[in-house]
């Protein structure tokens, strides 16, 4: 805590004023709109609608699993399909895009001081092109033989074989071409996030005074800038051998009996192409989760982040391990198992830092003033969610412990907790929290509380006790698992408890969407800070937020953004645009 | 109040689920006693971890709850105890990944005594070979399978005549021998399962996978296909049959050679070709409806 004069605090800024495109019509404002805000919201909006397929989609497959052979419509064919989808929306196209296309669009520019992201116009082709990609997965439901039933992980040789829904039809065609818009799309917004926060942050913000919410969604962009191309290249390959005959992943195979004209491929390379995008993926939906569950916690705590720059050194580290670590998926794949001594080191060093991230979440809320809000609670409920899944993931990167495991219920206990349920927590919380600077009102608190609790306690009594399932034996992507001498009478029981849970949680999430909607004519005005938060998006002139951010001039920054409670200051809060010596942590140079 | 209690009900609900939960690993039947010791290090090491970290929140929100007049303290950071934490959250980690790496390395070191088992996956069925009496397996190419020859065992290859064919039905293995077993499979990928033995390994279509283990207890056990595979997945049960050194020795008698399969009949797989996508369709319907009434 050392004072520092306010000339030392604001370098100059590194861009000069940008000029801004003006919309002319009602269509270019709200509908081909260059405002980062409204590009945000048509993600987001985009992102809730096809999530909710995936939620229903949930509840067909847990229909299936926990009350086995009472619903003839759900054929094993049928069931793959639902599992396939779920998946692959609820990780990319709900996930991926809520994180970087809603929260990144909306607060990277307001966060740093900018009047919008750099390259506007690309930034809407993003959205466009995102949506693109929404409708062409959609469109494999109405396709001859429905959607790809390969899982979300696509594995060749059966993704593009008879045996599997979709192989042979449209699914698998429409799946990889949608993926492929959606990483056009997605870098498109990448760069312009990148961009933004390195180019266009206003005098005074330097990168160690970045809000944590910047830094998780900013390397998380970064990440996924480097891991999706991976993706591409995968599905394009694939495509190939679909469509053309060609054989990268394909050896020579035989069909149902017949010899088919593939040969010299290797299914195992599309595994490390998709896992070396798929592990950075997890933290490409964990890091922005990280950076806001900070800023949460501290706003709502009245209390400083503790330890900001070990945080954000934490967030660059868990993104540049995340790269080592891909193979940790592969365990029994069959690669070369000396490969699972390294993989297995890296994974666990990688709890390092992540354990850290938790402690200073814990410990930014000893001695601080818990105002127990929603968004709070929410931030609580994804500590408790995401040690729990992260403890899990000890056992499934520990090689060994993996070999029983990998395949079962465990793992698809483990990476809800800790990618599903976690993440999303923090989006809710995320909602709450920032909906009065979207709307100016703020949402209902009874149907909060309402939904903050089934959420939660239901989400944990989902997929706690589904561990033990695993643990059991029982393996994952089993349209039946009645079949089997280790399913005993009790876990057929517990399997429908936690389909019935499901529907339960399930239904919160209606009524969540209904506040969403109710709140926008009928919630209670807001005004423009109701947290009493430091961070610039709280001090904007017009709530919300009109184009251009921040009204005539653009803030300047003096101090970092967790000055709460600082010792001889009035209030306990300090804006950061606010000037003067008091309490101003001083960063690192 | 009530979130601060609500916390401390999950750590005690969550640590009561486990000692009281019925659903626990199957008694093991294999030698892989040491993963299951190196999971419980793991469920005490985490346990500890979660409840510490999750009842320090419950006090945390209790004792500093928001009341009138309240102001938090203010401390940016704290160096010797971030150092702290970083280096037993290092040894803890270190205390889990040491005894994991040990046990993986006897996991992929296969004994010098293990005899071979091949195992070949295919849409949605096991089967077997074993060595016959020269203890060489022939060699093998996807290519090569056809009707007569299910498993592609290259027929100019002396050492493959007397290799013991099990298409489509159960494998025994004698008891308190170690077994390698060598992965095929013809088609996709496949993952051979037994619960009660802990180790699993996918299969793949051009490569040949192995796992090792030794069989502790007779019995007739159930392998799980455990790598997607297509609609059929989980229909792809199959059965080891775990028998003392006599049964074995009479259940090996009882076998066909490779030699003695592909000797006489010659009968022609010669009906082809309505439209190949139709064609396959069907086969995957007739497939699934045998596999599934067995």
């Amino acid at each position: 805590m050392v004072d520092i004069t306010p000339a030392d605090a604001v370098p100059a800024a590194e861009v000069p004023e940008m000029e801004l495109y003006h919309p002319h019509s009602w269509w270019t404002k709200y509908i081909f709109s260059q405002d980062a805000k409204v590009i945000a919201i048509q993600y987001s909006a985009t992102a809730t609608a096809i999530g909710m397929v995936a939620l229903v989609l949930s509840w067909l497959m847990r229909l299936q699993l926990g009350f086995p052979g009472t619903f003839d419509f759900i054929t094993p064919e049928a069931y793959y399909q639902f599992i396939t989808m779920h998946g692959m929306i609820m990780v990319v196209y709900l996930l991926t895009a809520l994180f970087l296309g809603g929260f990144g669009n909306y607060l990277i520019p307001l966060m740093v001081g900018a009047r919008d992201m750099v390259f506007p116009y690309v930034n809407m082709l993003s959205y466009w092109i995102y949506l693109l990609a929404v409708v062409v997965l959609v469109s494999s439901f109405f396709a001859p033989g429905g959607p790809t039933g390969a899982g979300w992980t696509l594995y060749p040789p059966q993704a593009i074989m008879t045996g599997t829904p979709g192989g042979q039809d449209w699914g698998i065609i429409l799946m990889l071409v949608s993926l492929i818009l959606f990483i056009i799309g997605f870098t498109m917004g990448g760069l312009n996030y990148v961009v933004t926060v390195l180019q266009a942050r206003t005098r005074g913000m330097t990168l160690m005074r970045l809000p944590l919410t910047v830094w998780g969604i900013f390397t998380a962009t970064v990440m996924a800038l480097l891991a999706f191309p991976a993706l591409f290249v995968a599905c394009v390959m694939m495509l190939f051998d679909r469509a053309l005959g060609t054989s990268f992943f394909m050896p020579a195979i035989v069909e149902m009996g017949e010899q088919l004209q593939h040969g010299g491929g290797s299914p195992i390379l599309f595994q490390h192409l998709f896992w070396f995008f798929g592990h950075p993926e997890v933290y490409i939906v964990a890091l922005p989760a990280f950076g806001i569950v900070s800023d949460l916690i501290s706003t709502h705590a009245r209390k400083n982040i503790f330890g900001y720059r070990m945080m954000v050194w934490a967030i660059v580290g868990i993104g540049a391990l995340s790269f080592v670590v891909w193979a940790h998926h592969m365990y029994v794949s069959g690669m070369h198992p000396y490969f699972g001594f390294f993989f297995a080191t890296t994974t666990l060093i990688i709890a390092v830092p992540t354990a850290i991230k938790v402690y200073n979440w814990v410990l930014t809320l000893w001695r601080g003033d818990i105002h127990l809000t929603i968004p709070m609670l929410f931030a609580l409920a994804f500590i408790v969610t995401f040690v729990n899944g992260g403890l899990t993931g000890l056992f499934l990167g520990n090689v060994v412990v993996d070999v029983p495991l990998s395949d079962t219920m465990f793992v698809v206990a483990h990476f809800h907790m800790v990618m599903g349920v976690a993440p999303i927590l923090v989006i809710f919380g995320a909602i709450y929290h920032w909906y009065p600077k979207v709307t100016g009102r703020m949402l209902n608190e009874t149907l909060g509380q309402f939904h903050f609790w089934v959420t939660f306690l239901g989400a944990y009594l989902i997929f706690f006790p589904m561990h033990y399932l695993g643990l059991v034996g029982l393996p994952r992507r089993y349209a039946e698992l009645t079949d089997m001498t280790i399913m005993t009478e009790s876990a057929h029981h517990l399997n429908s408890f936690i389909s019935i849970m499901a529907f339960i949680v399930g239904f919160a999430q209606i009524v969540f969407l209904f506040n969403l909607i109710w709140s926008i004519r009928h919630g209670r005005e807001a005004g423009g800070n109701p947290w009493r938060a430091t961070t610039l998006e709280w001090q904007t002139s017009e709530t919300p937020p009109a184009h251009g951010n921040f009204g005539k001039d653009l803030p300047i920054v003096y101090r970092w953004a967790y000055d709460y409670s600082v010792p001889g200051a009035k209030e306990d809060f300090i804006p950061q645009n606010v000037p003067g010596s008091f309490g101003t942590y001083k960063e690192p140079a | 109040m009530a979130v601060a209690l609500v916390l401390v009900l999950i750590v005690v609900g969550s640590v009561l689920f486990h000692l009281l939960s019925p659903w626990w690993w199957t008694p093991i039947a294999s030698n892989w006693g040491y993963i299951d010791n190196t999971i419980s290090i793991t469920f005490w090491i985490t346990g500890v971890v979660f409840a510490a970290v999750v009842l320090f929140m419950a006090y945390c929100v209790f004792r500093f709850r928001h009341r009138e007049g309240n102001r938090a303290a203010y401390e940016p950071e704290n160096k010797r105890l971030e150092s702290w934490l970083t280096i037993v959250t290092a040894v803890g980690v270190t205390a889990l990944l040491v005894p994991g790496l040990f046990v993986w390395s006897q996991f992929v070191n296969v004994p010098s005594d293990a005899t071979v088992v091949e195992v070949v996956g295919q849409q949605w069925q096991w089967s077997f070979r074993l060595p016959g009496k020269d203890g060489k397996l022939g060699r093998s190419d996807t290519r090569e399978v056809t009707a007569d020859n299910p498993l592609g065992v290259i027929a100019g290859d002396p050492n493959g005549q007397d290799d013991v064919v099990v298409e489509a039905a159960d494998l025994h293995l004698p008891v308190g021998k170690p077994v390698k077993m060598l992965l095929r499979s013809i088609d996709v990928l496949h993952d051979f399962y037994v619960p009660e033995f802990r180790a699993k390994m996918d299969m793949i279509p051009g490569s040949v996978t192995y796992f090792w283990f030794t069989p502790t207890k007779t019995g007739t056990f159930q392998v799980l296909c455990a790598e997607l595979c297509g609609q059929g997945h989980p229909l792809m049960n199959g059965i080891v049959i775990v028998d003392t050194e006599q049964d074995y020795v009479a259940w090996l008698d009882q076998q066909q050679t490779f030699a003695q399969l592909s000797a006489p009949q010659q009968t022609g797989s010669a009906q082809q070709a309505p439209g190949k996508a139709t064609a396959s369709a069907l086969k995957v319907a007739a497939k699934l409806e045998t596999v599934g009434s067995r």
